[in-house]
């Protein structure tokens, strides 16, 4: 049995997970379906949201805050951060606006967290 | 001089929360006095994710969340003034800000909302022996050169404190491209959430030192490096445990302090464990007519506790403008066996038995198999079954009716962690 802590949402449930394959995992101590959906991740393929900043010109801030739409595989952030450094987008910029699209190969898009106006 | 029904000081997540659901409880003359160039509060530089599951049932950024609520804002055209600061408030309500734009402006207001959050214990705070070379920053700071203005602070750093923004910043900084060599603590557990330390140390092998702290940093114009020791139960370091890490930063998240000197000025009762306000389960400070929400209040562990309590806030001040304090009694809810604070602090005893009612409280230190009980006139009203209570984790208990109506009835009342292992 391992013991894993939801990371799903700020309420951290401590999770008892018994078996190793999608197929014959029990979670309990999960307050909700989304830690039974963590456990399975991160038991077979551990994934990650990852939050960070791009270059922005034309904004009052130098940096805007993005994320990735979707988790990724946990062996990709440091890539995806990569490509975060290598991005400029130009303002006017709206929450949701894709500023990297299928970022490092994994299907999902990174997208801007801020609206930011035109300077 | 001007004159507004309400005047909310503070554009933040309390705030703006506050403001929406005054408008909706009718109140249309509102004004929000926030002094930074923009909504959002500190929202703005918590670029993570894992904001409002509760309110809005996914998972977002801190500007994505307060987005959400600033359109609210927009869409009812309640009048806010950015750059604005307020430098007094006083007992009658009255409210004196400056801002650029209008000068110094006092306001006669019908109720104030102070939601001016909280800020960060600085280094002066905790007495660390050394120079005072540069690489030294609160947390809360390196958060926003990093993350608003897109500088770097450091390569090498050492994290002291593990609450939550020491945390997040030790996953921000190694995304930056930093080493964060060892997050140091010094009590025996951690006052952060747990999935931080699963997602942002653990993740990336980052050591979680508890019982330790910095006793010395080095380092003239930059900072070179910092000792750090043990501590014994008391809390003194044992200097001959004593280690020298190198580094070049410092990030210091030593616990955030209401920031509560407008509401000394008008005469609010502080509370010396939560360093807010005392107030009344109507949200209102022993100040009549001035209300408070959020960090200011108390520091919360999400923001989405922050909204729910703020929009209370906002309703109960609506009901003040339009029909006055009630005459009566308000009881002291008392705190013991390891409880160690609830909000509101007073009960009133105004026969309101319909509107709802919620005890949040802290615990002192980690507990196992405790229920948090409340009483009145030494009878249980309520109970809650938790398996492990930490002093990082907000406990909450909310009233069904009937127990409202025992508890707004008696003539004492307590909250209490009964049974389990201490």
């Amino acid at each position: 049995m391992r013991e894993l802590i939801c990371i799903s949402c700020p309420m951290g449930c401590h999770l008892k997970v018994e078996g190793d394959t999608l197929e014959n995992i029990v979670v309990t101590g999960n307050g909700c379906i989304r830690g039974v959906i963590y456990a399975k991740n991160e038991i077979t393929a551990p994934k990650r949201m990852v939050c960070g900043t791009v270059k922005i010109e034309g904004a009052t801030q130098p940096v805007v805050s993005v994320k990735t739409k979707e988790p990724i595989p946990k062996e990709k952030i440091f890539d995806c951060l990569e490509q975060f450094n290598q991005t400029t987008i130009f303002a006017p910029v709206n929450v949701g606006d894709v500023a990297i699209s299928n970022v490092c190969g994994t299907g999902v898009d990174v997208v801007v967290t801020k609206g930011l106006a035109k300077k | 001089m001007m004159t507004r029904n309400l005047v909310i000081v503070g554009g933040g997540p309390a705030g703006l929360a506050c403001a929406i659901s005054a408008y909706d409880a009718g109140e249309k003359d509102i004004l929000i006095l926030e002094r930074e160039e923009e909504l959002g509060g500190i929202l703005n530089q918590c670029i993570h994710n894992g904001f409002g599951l509760h309110t809005f049932k996914e998972e977002l950024t801190g500007p994505e969340y307060a987005d959400r609520y600033i359109q609210q804002v927009v869409d009812r055209k309640i009048e806010y003034k950015l750059g604005a600061t307020v430098i007094d408030v006083n007992n009658k309500k009255q409210v004196t800000y400056v801002s650029k734009q209008d000068g110094l402006v006092t306001i006669d207001a019908k109720a104030v909302v102070l939601s001016c959050g909280c800020r960060e214990r600085p280094r002066g705070a905790i007495n660390i022996a050394g120079m005072r070379g540069s690489g030294i920053f609160s947390a809360g700071t390196a958060q926003k050169l990093v993350n608003v203005q897109g500088l770097s602070v450091g390569k090498e750093v050492v994290i002291l404190g593990s609450g939550d923004i020491g945390l997040i910043m030790a996953r921000r900084m190694t995304f930056e491209g930093a080493k964060v060599k060892a997050v140091v603590e010094l009590m025996p557990y951690s006052s952060g959430l747990n999935r931080n330390i699963v997602q942002c140390l653990n993740d990336f092998d980052i050591p979680l030192l508890f019982s330790h702290t910095v006793v010395q940093v080095h380092g003239q114009g930059r900072l070179t490096g910092v000792t750090i020791a043990k501590v014994d139960e008391n809390l003194r370091p044992l200097m001959e445990t004593a280690q020298f890490i190198e580094c070049d930063t410092l990030l210091l998240s030593v616990g955030l302090l209401p920031e509560n000197e407008l509401a000394k000025n008008a005469d609010v009762e502080i509370s010396p464990v939560t360093g807010g306000g005392v107030v009344d389960d109507g949200m209102m400070t022993t100040t009549e007519g001035i209300f408070q929400c959020g960090n200011v209040l108390h520091v919360h562990d999400l923001v989405d506790f922050v909204s729910e309590e703020s929009a209370l806030a906002g309703q109960r001040a609506v009901q003040y403008i339009k029909q006055g304090a009630p005459d009566c009694e308000k009881i002291k809810i008392e705190t013991k066996n390891g409880v160690r604070y609830c909000v509101p602090a007073l009960l009133k005893k105004d026969g309101d038995f319909t509107s709802s009612l919620n005890f949040k409280m802290r615990v002192a230190s980690v507990y196992k198999n405790v229920t948090l009980t409340v009483f009145a006139d030494g009878v249980v009203v309520a109970k809650k079954k938790r398996p492990i209570v930490t002093p990082g984790e907000m406990e909450s208990i909310t009233f069904k009716q009937e127990q409202i109506k025992i508890l707004k009835t008696a003539s004492n009342v307590q909250v209490s962690l009964e049974g389990g292992e201490k």
